[in-house]
Order: C-alpha cells, then structure tokens, then sequence
C-alpha cells in the first residue's frame, strides 16, 4: 500500500484566487490539487497524497492559533504517513504558513513534516532548525526544479531511510550535530587543518563558532532585609536518594523541594547528584553547594527579608545550554510568580 | 631527543606460567600479578581477567588504561617519578607491546569510570576493543577513601603495565619508528623553509580526582612548561583523573598520542615540529589567566607559527581551551583547537561552553550527548551495577536483559580530544 501524504498548500496555488481571497478559512479536499498533482507524479506510485488542506495566506497569518486548531483537527483521522506543506516560493506570508504548520503537525501529531521555500522567505529563518525545508528558486517558476527534490526526501523520511547532509538533499542546514565516522582520526584532520590554515589554502571547521546569549546582571536590589531570596543551583543537591532521579550528567529536569522548615542541609538528609566533580565534601556538607545555613542565620539577624521555601536544582554536568535555558525560563517564571526579589545561583 | 620506538605486535593474550611473548602471544602469570597487585595494603583483592577483540564481554567501571612499554636504552626507565626514577626520558629505544593493555577497572566515584564492550556497536565507539586486555578489578579494603582508592588502582596498573612490558625487553620488534626532535635552534634550522609549529597540551587538573601527573608532579601545580614530544612516550604523562569516560585521556592516549604521532608524520615535510608545551585545567580564573599568558608566551618565545591545542574534559576547560586559542592567535600565531561537543541528545544545543571568533579551525570528536544501546554481553568484567548513574548514563539505562541506553560519554575513550578516533560531528 502507498504511503499516505497530506498536502497543505494556499488559496493560489489551490487556483481560488490571489490577494483578494486570501481571507478564505481552511478547508479539506480530498486527493491532490494544484502541485500536488505534480507531487504524485514524483512518488511513482509509493505514495499518494490522499487529501490537500487549503488555507487562505490572511486568514492563517491573522489566526495563527485558530488556523492551526483547525487544520490539526482536518487531518488527525487521516493517519497520514508524511505532511508536505507549499512549496511557498519567496511568499512570506505563505512561508510563515507552511513552517508554522509543519510545526503544530510534527509536535502535535507526530507526524514527520516537509516544506519548500526561498532562503530569503521569513518563514525559512524561523523554522529550518525544526522543520525540513527544501531550498527553491523565489518564485513559482521554480515548481519543475523543486518538485523532484521535496518528492525524494518525502520519500527517504517516509521509509525511515538514512537522509544526508543538507547540501546533497538540498534542504536548509537545521544545525543538527550529528556523529559520523570520518575517513581520518581527529588527529590527522587537525595537523592537515593546521598545514592549509598555514599555507593559506581553504579548510573548514568542523564546529563554527556558536553565537553566545549573554545575560546582563540585574539591578542590585536596594533593600536586603525586606527581599525575598531564592536559592538555586547547578550542583546537583537533592533530598537523599534522587527522588526525581536528575541525571548525573545530561540533566533532562531539575527538581523542587520544600525548605521552609530546614535550617541546615545534613548528610543524613541531603546529597549531591552531579557527576561532574568529587562529591564527598559536598555530600559531607551540602550547605557548601547550596548555603542554606548561612542565609538562616542572615535570615535570623534581619539581613535579609524571608528565604523562599523552596529551592531548585539540577545538574550541571555535560547539560546540554538549550536544556538549561528551558529549566532556567520555568524556573525564573515560578520565581517570579511567588515574589522572590532575587537569587543565589551556585554552581560548582 | 631521539627515541626508537620498537613496535612488538601482540594478536592475542593467554594466562601462562610465565609472563612472556611468543610468536605474538602475550602470556601473563595471574598469580604474580595477583601478588604485586596485594603488595598494596589498600587493596583487598584483585581479580585477573582477559578480555580480546571480538569477544562477548563488556568491561565496567573502567578506570584507567596502559600500554605495557619497556625502555631498552637510553636514560631513564617507564613512568618517571612514579613507578622509576625521575630520570629525564625520551631518548633510546623503547619496546612496545603493541596491541596489548592493562584496563584497571573499580567503582572509584561510581559516575566517572566507563565502559568498554569488546563486541557490538559500543565497540565501534573506543580505541580499547581492538586490545588484547588484560583487566585487572580492584577492590579496596573496608572504610578506603576515595582519594586512597584512586591512588592505589592508579598505582596497580602502572605497575602491572611495567611488570608486563618487561617482557618486551629481549625480544626482536617486528617494527621500529623514529622519532627526534633538535634543540631549539638546531631544529629550527633544520628546516628553515618550513613553517615551526607546536602542539599545546592541556592535562586534565580541575582537581578533586581530576588529575594528571607528569613525571611524578601534580599537574596542577605547574606553570606551564616546554617538553619534548618523545618524553610522552616514555610515560612522562600519566592519567589519574576520574572524569566523563569519554573524553579524558588515559595513560594509553598519553603514550600514543596521535597528535604528536601526526605532527612527526609531516615533521620536514610541511611542517618543523618544534616540541610541545603542556599546561593545566585549574578552577581558579587566575590561574586560568595566568596558564593561558604562559601558552601564549611560550609559543611566541619559541618563534612558532602555527599550533595545534588539544582540550581534555569539557565544560569548565572549555574556557581554559579558549583562552588559550584566543590569547595565542592574537600573538599572530595559527591556531587548531581539538575539542568535542555537548550538544544535547537532539543534537540542537550549542557544542561548548565558550566561544570566540578566534577559533575559526576546530576538529570534533563528535557529540558526547548522542545516544546508543549497547546490546547484552555474555560476560561482565567488574559489574554493571553502576550504569544508570555513570555520567552519560540515566534512570532506566541498564535494561533488564543487560542491555544498555547511553550516551557515547560513557564509552572510555568515545569522544577522544587528542584526535585518537575518526569520530566527528557535522551539521545536519
């Protein structure tokens, strides 16, 4: 049986209309319309499109959220095997379409997703890290060329075969770091980089440089003994036993547990989970980690207003940044939910 | 310095009533080995066991591993300072068992040993699986410190490595290198036309179990120094840190270090390899400051042009690994830095922990974070007792058929910063 695609395409290239049908709400058609049918012709019979979704570009820029409800509710009883969205050429609002779609289809129904556009289309900077796009020319013409590339990489994910590298499938680099097994040892590779780089002949790195998301401090908090203090750290300190099991290196949560009626963290009670360092001092003493005693004596002496009853904490250790951004962005919104005015972040 | 490397090619490895090499078989006494292991009243007990390529047998907690190496001439004996004398080596000849190692194995911190399957997809992944191992698995004595614990299983396989490499002595190697680098000058014009490059070497000294020795010294007590590549072979680094499995350098890297090895490979070719210079990974930002000035100034003083740096560990050295390449390119020298990456099991983080512009020629060994299943193995040499806690390891790793779901930064050896592996990274 042929693997079942669902296509997703605007109200142009659904031949309705241009600008001024734009507003028209989504709707479902049964097969394929418009590039679809040239789509087909590209799965040789492996797979077919067995319905189109078709959304006017206002109307979904305009409800995002909506247009997206809806679509997700149009096909979710199709069990559809793969979702292509456009091509949308250099059309931004269409482009902005077809990555948001793909999106909500891949996160929400798990369901692999496909799109085309320009490299210069809005919707290509904002979704080529989740989403395959395949690289097209800006405009419609560029259907012929760019139909043969979307069709077989529809093909490679919908058999769960290897896909390649960006450049030989043709779709937008995704900045997945990916291992493979070179033809020479690290070793070897580095003196050769060395000798071009010398040499002044071309080489490329293996890892170009990320860009860093720097944080500027906050503002110093005038009054300590009114201030609410939160402690949270990256040394791992958890209740004995890792109760949430936080990963010795590689955190994929963080925990919170209540202190309000703790003044001192114990080696019978408290231990460290990180994986990253010598644990025994701090398993000894966690305080050393995690300085609960010293900020209840500040607390008792009015230096500071209240320490907040409760702390957060994960692992640092070999924790992938966009993970502790994540932790980090839930941690500072419950933060300040409760009205904590400020922090001691310890790491170790 | 001049250092012949005789190369004994080892295809398999026996216990035999006497510790020998014949017709490319390594035979090991169990019993002395046992004896010299419990010379060490810190060890309780000490357990024997082979394991070759190609076998079913999975090796955990992996602490340290060593190539057994025997000096036949020249000044000094293997592991200065520690094991012999602190006699300066690196010239003469040294014999080598070349296919054979010590692996100490023990749950010394239980996070930061690893793992070496000697079959399957795991084994793809670490240098050690293509070794004919003997592993020795040591048990400590009741209430041992850690510290204790580490210093007397680093002590073992040392010894043990000596032990067996002596074996090496007498016998005909089927295939000698030659290594030499001049005294500065001399070697500088040597070849003049060429352009001088260096290799910066960062060991392993955050501390606290994370360290490494040269020539007997505490490496994080050094400021950084200059040393002749052949000294390394004779041992004049060794291992005695517990850290990520994946990237830290045993004392077999140290040996074999394939970046020395490579520079000699193009040595008055394309290159003048003038002699390396090793620093640290200490904590303290001044002493960060301070290592990377002396990088920097080392590198400049030596009139090179280009350098290779290799990183060991990852996160807080990733600072100290910048330092170094930023500090160095800005005195006009070019720079390759070796590193490996943290990029989370998706692959989608950032790699490092720091960056700089500067570091615009980086060689991977790939991304620590990525995860594989490790099929059961018929034996286990130590225990698989700690796997859902090994760093690269989490709840639910250890299958109850035996199998394993972990990162590659529990494969000692997997990510290797030293270039040891053809294992790399790309963006998808």
């Amino acid at each position: 049986m042929a693997y079942k695609v669902i296509h997703y395409i605007n109200q142009f290239f659904a031949n309705i209309g241009g600008e001024e049908m734009a507003h028209i709400a989504p709707e479902i058609r049964e097969g394929a319309v418009g590039p679809g049918l040239g789509l087909n012709q590209q799965f040789k019979g492996e797979a077919e499109i067995i319905a189109t979704v078709v959304c006017g570009d206002s109307y979904f820029n305009e409800n995002i959220e909506a247009a997206t409800t809806k679509i997700i509710d149009l096909i979710k009883d199709y069990q559809a095997d793969l979702f292509i969205a456009g091509p949308a050429f250099n059309a931004g609002r269409y482009g902005t379409a077809c990555g948001t779609i793909c999106k909500a289809v891949q996160d929400k129904l798990n369901i692999p997703t496909l799109t085309g556009m320009y490299i210069e289309n809005p919707g290509a900077d904002m979704f080529k890290k989740e989403v395959y796009i395949i690289e097209t020319s800006n405009a419609a013409t560029g259907m012929r060329k760019a139909l043969p590339k979307i069709g077989s990489l529809a093909m490679k994910i919908v058999k769960g075969e290897d896909i390649l590298d960006a450049k030989t499938e043709g779709y937008m680099l995704r900045g997945i770091r990916k291992n493979y097994f070179a033809d020479k040892i690290g070793a070897e590779r580095a003196v050769d980089m060395l000798v071009k780089k010398l040499t002044g002949e071309e080489y490329t790195t293996e890892y170009p440089m990320p860009e860093f998301d720097r944080v500027n401090p906050g503002a110093a908090i005038k009054d300590l003994s009114k201030a609410r203090i939160a402690l949270v750290t990256s040394g791992g300190i958890v209740p004995k036993g890792n109760p949430d099991h936080i990963e010795s290196s590689s955190a994929s949560k963080y925990g919170k547990y209540e202190i309000s009626k703790v003044s001192d963290l114990t080696s019978a009670e408290y231990e460290t989970a990180h994986g990253g360092y010598d644990p025994v001092y701090a398993n000894e003493e966690p305080d050393r980690v995690l300085p609960l005693d010293v900020l209840r004596d500040l607390e008792k002496e009015g230096v500071i207003g209240s320490i907040h009853p409760y702390f957060y904490t994960t692992v640092g250790n070999g924790t992938a940044v966009k993970s502790a951004k994540a932790f980090s962005e839930e941690i500072a919104g419950k933060l300040l939910n409760d009205g904590v005015d400020a922090v001691i972040l310890t790491s170790t | 310095m001049k250092l012949e490397i005789g190369n004994i090619l080892i295809t398999d490895v026996q216990f035999g009533n006497v510790t020998k090499v014949e017709n490319h078989v390594l035979y090991v006494n169990k019993a002395e080995i046992k004896t010299l292991v419990l010379e060490d009243e810190r060890i309780e007990n000490v357990t024997i066991e082979l394991a070759r390529p190609g076998e079913s047998k999975r090796i955990t907690p992996v602490k340290d591993v060593i190539e057994p190496r025997v000096k036949v001439s020249g000044n000094g004996s293997m592991f200065p300072g520690i094991i012999s004398k602190v006699d300066t080596v690196g010239c003469g000849r040294t014999h080598v068992l070349k296919g054979s190692a010590i692996v100490t194995c023990g749950k010394i911190v239980g996070f930061q040993e690893g793992i070496i399957d000697m079959t399957g997809p795991g084994a793809d992944y670490t240098p050690f699986s293509k070794l004919n191992n003997v592993c020795l698995v040591i048990e400590p004595i009741a209430g041992l410190k850690q510290y204790d614990y580490e210093a007397a299983a680093r002590m073992a396989g040392l010894k043990i490595a000596t032990y067996v490499g002596n074996a090496a002595k007498d016998i005909e190697p089927d295939e000698i290198q030659v290594f030499e680098t001049k005294p500065m000058f001399e070697q500088s014009a040597a070849y003049p036309e060429l352009p001088k490059v260096g290799y910066v070497y960062m060991l392993q000294t955050q501390g606290l179990l994370h360290d490494t020795y040269v020539y007997g010294v505490d490496a994080k007590q050094i400021v950084p120094t200059i040393m002749y590549p052949t000294e390394i072979m004779d041992g004049a680094i060794i291992s005695g840190n517990c850290v990520s499995a994946c990237d830290k350098n045993t004392t077999y890297h140290h040996l074999n270090n394939p970046i020395i090895q490579n520079l000699y490979k193009r040595h008055g070719k394309d290159l003048n390899f003038m002699g390396i210079i090793i620093t640290n990974e200490n904590v303290y930002l001044a002493d960060k400051e301070r290592s990377s000035n002396f990088t920097a100034k080392l590198a400049e003083f030596l009139g090179l042009d280009g350098v290779i740096v290799s990183q060991e560990g990852f996160g807080n050295p990733d600072t100290d690994l910048i330092m170094n390449c930023k500090k160095i390119e800005q005195t006009g020298i070019k720079t390759v830095i070796v590193t490996d990456e943290y990029a989370g099991r998706d692959g989608l983080s950032q790699s490092l922990a720091d960056a700089d512009v500067k570091a615009d020629a980086v060689v991977t060994g790939g991304n620590a974070n990525e995860v594989i299943i490790l099929p059961p193995m018929e034996t286990i040499i130590g225990t698989d007792a700690y796997i859902n806690t090994i760093a690269g390891g989490f709840d639910g790793s250890l299958h109850e058929d035996g199998s394993i779901k972990v990162e590659i930064q529990a494969i000692t050896g997997a990510t290797n910063e030293l270039g040891f592996n053809k294992l790399s990274a790309k963006s998808l």
